[in-house]
């Protein structure tokens, strides 16, 4: 059974409408590099509108293009015109708290979307791809949204594009980042950066104690998880390398024990490393802040005193 | 792939390049190219191969973007029509409510929906930038008068910070969060069976004690706001 929506529509509609954003940086002579600005957001668009029929030595070569104008500062930020502070007091006092009303209805949406949509059907055809279930919930979710900031506003759906550039811009060329992370990931679990590190932990780690035991799978699960920027690929290797042998071999610890708690130990990580851009880097960018690892800054204290809690707990239950 | 008897430590050198790019804070996205282009080499791929790698990560992974990239047109509109200000305004009329606090009832209600699997409720596009970041600083203001810019960034980072935590120490309780299928897996493939359920009790004391922690640490915030702008302020007119 075939699906009426899938992830490939909102990968057309995203590129569609980044493609419309970089025509209107390339108009916009208040940016001093408007062109290769407009290059950029085209690029990426290429990348979701046409990304999974190109050849990928061709989407490489776009990767690195986009790599070098947004390392190398040729993404810059134009002008939106924006209304005055005075101008959006007066209209959030007209408004008042119906204009709450969008952003809940975003949310609304993709949460009664991922419960339900799952298998709801239609004509032979289910309603979304039950892969995508969630994806395409946050996409209906902001459909709706949209739609009701427009009616309530009554701008002209010209404005939602100048609206979409003016927050692109704001977030700059770092928003390619979760991408390109997880990208060399992949390109680390492909070389084998798994196995060596774990090659290293194993023979380095004291572990003879099941206190130290304990402390290295945690801190090793917490530093690894640093190293990729996912839990997810810390886990299988730090778990194969000293989990099952050592804490569960050698001191006969409980397997979903260990695997709850050295999870969270690489989650403390997470929230300690650059390298998890979406959850660290991107925010910076979206709330405008000057020091791009202010967020990091913010939330280390929390994930070291909570990787040495998780450490005794894993200790004092396994 | 087949594994060589003895692991080479060449693939090592991209993670070097990773953190001394971090730690010199040259750009990420240089830093994260090149670190990819020398892991490649290191593994002895030809220069074709790791092109066509690079190529097609990037498109598997271009679903990363979506959930920040969807809300903001919405965002984008309504804050041309006033809805930070309406934000602020809305949590002044609020006497009761301190940054800490404002940012203790998010993380409670963060937490509590990740635990029960509704992950979409919150994050940094949707509720983040448009409503939980100009709350707190509205609540600050309320209370201590006008902020300087590195508090107001401060304050921000938090409530940004606030989100992760939640959403991190709460959805590992819930039992069917992917990472608890792919922990249960794992653990199969390796001859130990577990029960998912089993995995998602035994996250519920981390769960707490994050939010103990991370609760202590906004109540804290509260107290020292006076000295950081005090601070901040004399830095900003010297």
């Amino acid at each position: 059974m075939t699906a009426l929506l899938t992830l490939d529509h909102l990968y057309l509609l995203t590129g569609a409408a980044l493609l419309a954003v970089a025509a209107l940086a390339c108009a916009d002579r208040a940016n001093p590099r408007r062109w290769s600005s407009g290059l950029f957001w085209a690029l990426w668009a290429v990348i979701y509108l046409a990304g999974d029929v190109l050849p990928a030595v061709v989407n490489g070569l776009i990767v690195l293009m986009l790599a070098a104008l947004g390392g190398l500062g040729g993404v810059s930020l134009g002008r939106h015109g924006t209304r005055s502070v005075a101008q959006r007091e007066a209209s959030a006092a007209r408004h008042g708290n119906r204009l709450f009303l969008p952003i809940l209805a975003i949310s609304a949406t993709a949460l009664a979307g991922s419960l339900t949509l799952k298998d709801v059907s239609a004509f032979g055809h289910l309603l979304v791809d039950p892969k995508s279930v969630t994806l395409a919930s946050v996409g209906l979710g902001a459909l709706v949204g949209l739609a009701a900031a427009l009616w309530m506003t009554r701008e002209r759906p010209m404005q939602v594009l100048h609206e979409s550039r003016r927050l692109l811009e704001i977030m700059g060329p770092a928003v390619i980042l979760p991408q390109m992370l997880a990208t060399l990931g992949l390109l680390f679990t492909d070389a084998g950066v798994g196995r060596a590190v774990a090659a290293i932990a194993t023979q380095t780690l004291p572990v003879d104690s099941a206190w130290l035991a304990a402390a290295a799978y945690g801190l090793g699960m917490a530093a690894f998880t640093m190293v990729m920027g996912n839990a997810f690929a810390a886990f299988p290797v730090m778990t194969a390398g000293i989990g099952i042998p050592i804490l569960v071999g050698l001191h006969h610890g409980n397997p979903a024990v260990m695997a709850a708690i050295g999870m969270f130990c690489g989650y403390c990580g997470t929230l300690m490393t650059p390298m998890a851009a979406n959850f660290n880097i991107i925010p910076a960018a979206l709330l405008e802040l000057k020091d791009r690892n202010a967020v990091i800054r913010a939330q280390w204290p929390t994930a070291l005193m909570l990787l040495g809690v998780n450490i005794v707990l894993l200790r004092l239950f396994m | 792939m087949t594994l060589p008897a003895t692991v080479s430590l060449w693939p090592l050198i991209g993670v070097a390049v990773v953190i001394v790019g971090f730690v010199l804070r040259f750009n990420p996205i240089v830093v994260v190219t090149v670190a990819g282009l020398a892991t490649g080499l290191a593994a002895k791929l030809p220069p074709d191969l790791i092109l066509a790698k690079l190529g097609t990560g990037f498109v598997k992974t271009r679903n990363l973007p979506l959930t920040l990239l969807l809300p903001l047109p919405v965002i984008g509109l309504l804050e041309r029509h006033g809805l930070r200000e309406r934000a602020q305004a809305w949590i002044a009329g609020i006497r009761s409510a301190t940054a800490g606090r404002l940012l203790i009832v998010y993380l409670f209600i963060r937490e509590s929906a990740a635990a029960m699997g509704l992950t979409l409720v919150g994050g940094h596009a949707p509720m983040v930038r448009p409503l939980v970041a100009p709350m707190t600083e509205a609540a600050a203001a309320q209370t201590h008068g006008p902020l300087p810019p590195a508090v107001r960034d401060r304050l921000k980072a938090l409530a940004a910070a606030t989100d992760n935590v939640g959403l991190f120490f709460g959805e590992d309780i819930f039992v069917a969060f992917g990472s608890i299928v792919l922990m249960q897996t794992f653990l199969a493939e390796n001859g130990l069976v577990t029960d998912p359920l089993h995995i998602a009790l035994w996250g519920i004391p981390t769960a707490i004690a994050a939010f103990v922690i991370h609760a202590a640490r906004l109540l804290r915030l509260d107290r020292r706001l006076p000295a950081l702008i005090a601070r901040e302020g004399d830095k900003a007119a010297p």
